[in-house]
């Protein structure tokens, strides 16, 4: 009686969630190749932007574009990347403040050990090969300030096949401990593989497709040391030095993205429980089993471990059935999807005798407008099927309207 | 707006008592008859009745709605529910008190963790277009306090290797429940009601990279409002730090001292996530029903790194 069941359960939900201005610019700007922030009214600059100020709640609007680059304000070392996380491989958690901002924004760090990490640390940004209007179009930072230090273009070089090997490797350990993931660690490990090597080439394709849509964005772009660098990333590893200042920016782009698709998948072990888990074991014997509340004595099919009514635990098992009655029911016209069931056909609420709540089962082996109230129906079980496929009449006279009225 | 409202009861689900394969309502049905019997009130009895849960967590729509069954919601009782800690609902019970819907309250909450991905779960809270999309799980964001907490010099070293001290034991699967009611109810039903002298919460914004890590700013504003700083001093504070990192942003925060004893209850990072607050809220008035504080200081916390924080000030009866 103690069999506990459990079975795996996967959510998934795909939010498609609407962006607005400020946020929908924000995030075609990374699809471009162009991180925009927001200008809040003491002049100060939010990246990633928000839609009111944080502190006065006043509407902001103002879009600014700030540069690739910039500094570590805080971190955290990530030995083991789970799934969905920016890299296969263990990383840094970094907030970093974009040259022209004034708050930071939370992104991973490519870096080979938390050595190479330290609060102040220079970054730029390295960008996703296939970009869609994402925060993830951000592949991540990587390090990128020059000689003496830990992460600079010469790590950048060769981080690129370190972290492929890493990649496998991380995607096999993930597996020892979770086997489901791994579909997702050899995903991520690809991904971060595609990343690297297109960027550069497509570096310049962007800027082309940027020339074509913003012509007066250009001259822009041209007297701005920040925006070369926006352009070349790979082989800007000597800046200007200079901390490029945020410009405006109408926020206008090409084809803009309006919506985010964010999905997301969580998985769960979904347990019945010590009284539903006892009415699912008999079920497999076929036999309905219920439960009793001590203080009303009603008895529940299928029991949920309480009493309504009572606010007390139900404790004492009482088989039911297996014939019942029909206590009331509806003719089904809508074929759902997936299900075999002819329509139309019968759904109806069925007390099995010695129960005080009525459950749900189809009615069938008669025609659907001959259903009535106070059918009496048996189960019908089919194959090794773990519940009953459909109650059929069982040819009894109909019960009396008093006997089952409590019951609907 | 005069009423005053006390903690006469609280329950909580022992922690070694094995949950396995057990369900939410299973969970909570001894922890209920627990503060129940506490009062000696039927469940019929109460004036309303405020829970806190999530459906992140046990990965079902309208999960609440099956741990109903627990309190007797049938026929219809006076119920609400918080998507949050329950000490939330504590909050929304206490304005029912004072606002004169009902005389007595009983608030519970559960978690479950067991059922899924604690970590996984949480990172569906954040921000859904700057946060949300790259999973940042909870231990990872608690290690960016525990860093800025080192570079402002507020926390000493050793540096922990890889920049984060090892979390906490993992949350346990559980439940937790108090009884709240006001005035000459409250003294009918418990020998030293732990009176709610002020109760208040504040959020901060959820962009990360916009708040200090290193302070609490929401935890010392909600402490202010709630009185925390009015002599006398408290003498017990029960605190809710998810990570261990965090107890040292809420003690400066709160300007707690070595007078005042924190957490005597144990800490709340291995509490059912979900029910941790309203434990908390539930160990601050048990101390004060066993007369071993006179005053105490309770908080809870929700969201990334401290985000939206929750205190309450309870006191016992002045002396005679």
């Amino acid at each position: 009686m103690s069999e506990l069941l459990s079975a795996p359960l996967t959510v998934e939900f795909p939010f498609t969630r609407s962006l607005g201005p400020v946020q929908g610019a924000f995030l075609t700007g990374l699809r471009e190749r162009v991180v925009l922030g927001v200008r809040r009214p003491d002049g100060r600059v939010l990246v990633p932007p928000l839609e009111y100020d944080p502190d006065t709640a006043a509407d902001l609007h103002e879009l600014v574009e700030v540069g690739t680059t910039g500094t570590v304000t805080c971190w955290a070392w990530n030995p083991t990347p789970r799934r969905g996380q920016p890299l296969g491989t263990p990383f840094a958690w970094v907030l970093v403040r974009l040259d022209g901002a004034d708050s930071a924004l939370l992104h991973a760090l490519d870096a080979p050990d938390p050595g190479a990490v330290r609060t102040g640390l220079r970054v730029r940004v390295r960008w996703a090969a296939e970009r869609t209007g994402a925060i993830t179009d951000i592949a991540c930072f990587e390090a990128y300030e020059g000689e003496g230090e830990e992460g600079g273009a010469h790590a950048a070089d060769v981080a690129e096949p370190a972290d492929r090997a890493d990649g496998a490797e991380v995607a096999d350990r993930t597996d020892v401990a979770e086997p489901a993931d791994r579909a997702d660690g050899a995903e991520a490990a690809d991904r971060t593989d595609v990343a690297e090597p297109v960027d550069r080439a497509d570096g310049a394709e962007v800027a082309d497709r940027t020339d074509v849509a913003e012509p007066a964005d250009r001259a822009d772009g041209a007297d701005a040391a920040g925006r070369t660098d926006v352009e070349e990333p790979a082989d800007a590893a000597d800046p200007t030095g200079a901390v490029p200042r945020a410009r405006p920016h109408d926020g206008v782009f090409a084809d803009p993205v309006t919506s985010l698709a964010a999905p997301a998948r969580l998985d769960y072990t979904y347990t019945p429980g010590r009284a539903h888990g006892r009415h699912l074991a008999a079920l497999a014997d076929r036999r309905t089993v219920g439960e009793r509340c001590p203080a009303c004595r009603k008895v529940y099919v299928p029991p949920r471990g309480a009493c309504p009514t009572c606010g007390v635990a139900t404790d004492e098992p009482v088989e039911v059935g297996p014939r019942g009655t029909v206590t009331t029911f509806c003719v089904v016209n809508i074929k759902a999807r997936g299900l075999a069931i002819e329509v139309p056909y019968v759904y109806a609420h069925i007390a099995l005798d010695g129960a005080d709540l009525a459950l749900h089962g189809r009615v069938a082996g008669l025609p659907y407008d001959r259903v009535r109230m106070g059918l009496r129906v048996e189960p019908v079980w089919v194959g090794d099927g773990r519940h009953p496929d459909h109650y059929r009449p069982t040819g009894e006279p109909d019960a009396p309207y008093d006997t089952y009225r409590e019951l609907l | 707006m005069t009423r005053r409202v006390a903690v006469v009861a609280f329950a909580r689900s022992d922690p070694a008592r094995p949950t396995a394969g057990l369900t939410e309502v299973e969970l909570l049905l001894p922890v209920l008859r627990e503060v129940l019997e506490r009062t000696g009130l039927r469940a019929g009895e109460i004036g309303f009745t405020c829970s806190g849960s999530s459906d992140y967590l046990a990965g079902r729509a309208f999960s609440f709605t099956l741990a109903l069954d627990g309190v007797g919601a049938w026929p219809p009782i006076a119920e609400s529910h918080v998507e949050m800690d329950g000490a939330w609902a504590l909050y929304e019970a206490w304005v029912k008190l004072r606002t004169g819907r009902a005389d007595t309250a009983l608030v519970y909450a559960w978690g479950k963790p067991s059922a899924g991905d604690l970590d996984a779960v949480l990172t569906r809270q954040l921000d859904p277009y700057h946060l949300a999309p790259l999973w940042p799980d909870p231990a990872s964001l608690a290690a960016l306090q525990e860093r800025a907490l080192l570079d402002s010099g507020a926390l000493v070293p050793p540096v922990p290797a890889g920049g984060s001290s090892p979390g906490g034991p993992a949350p346990v699967d559980g439940a937790a429940a108090v009884v709240l009611a006001v005035e000459a109810t409250a003294r009918r039903l418990c020998a030293r009601p732990a009176w709610i002298r002020g109760i208040d919460h504040r959020i901060e914004p959820h962009g990360l990279g916009v708040r200090d890590l290193a302070d609490s700013p929401s935890t010392r504003l909600a402490a202010a409002r709630a009185g925390a700083f009015d002599a006398p001093p408290v003498d017990t504070a029960e605190l809710h730090a998810p990570h261990p990192a965090q107890e040292p942003i809420l003690r400066r925060a709160l300007r707690l001292d070595g007078a005042v004893a924190v957490n005597p209850s144990g800490p709340a990072a291995a509490d059912p996530p979900m029910a941790a607050g309203l434990i908390r809220l539930g160990e601050a008035a048990a101390r004060i029903h066993r007369g071993r504080s006179r005053r105490a200081l309770a908080h809870a916390t929700s969201g990334p790194c401290l985000q939206q924080n929750l205190v309450a000030v309870l006191e016992g009866e002045p002396d005679v």
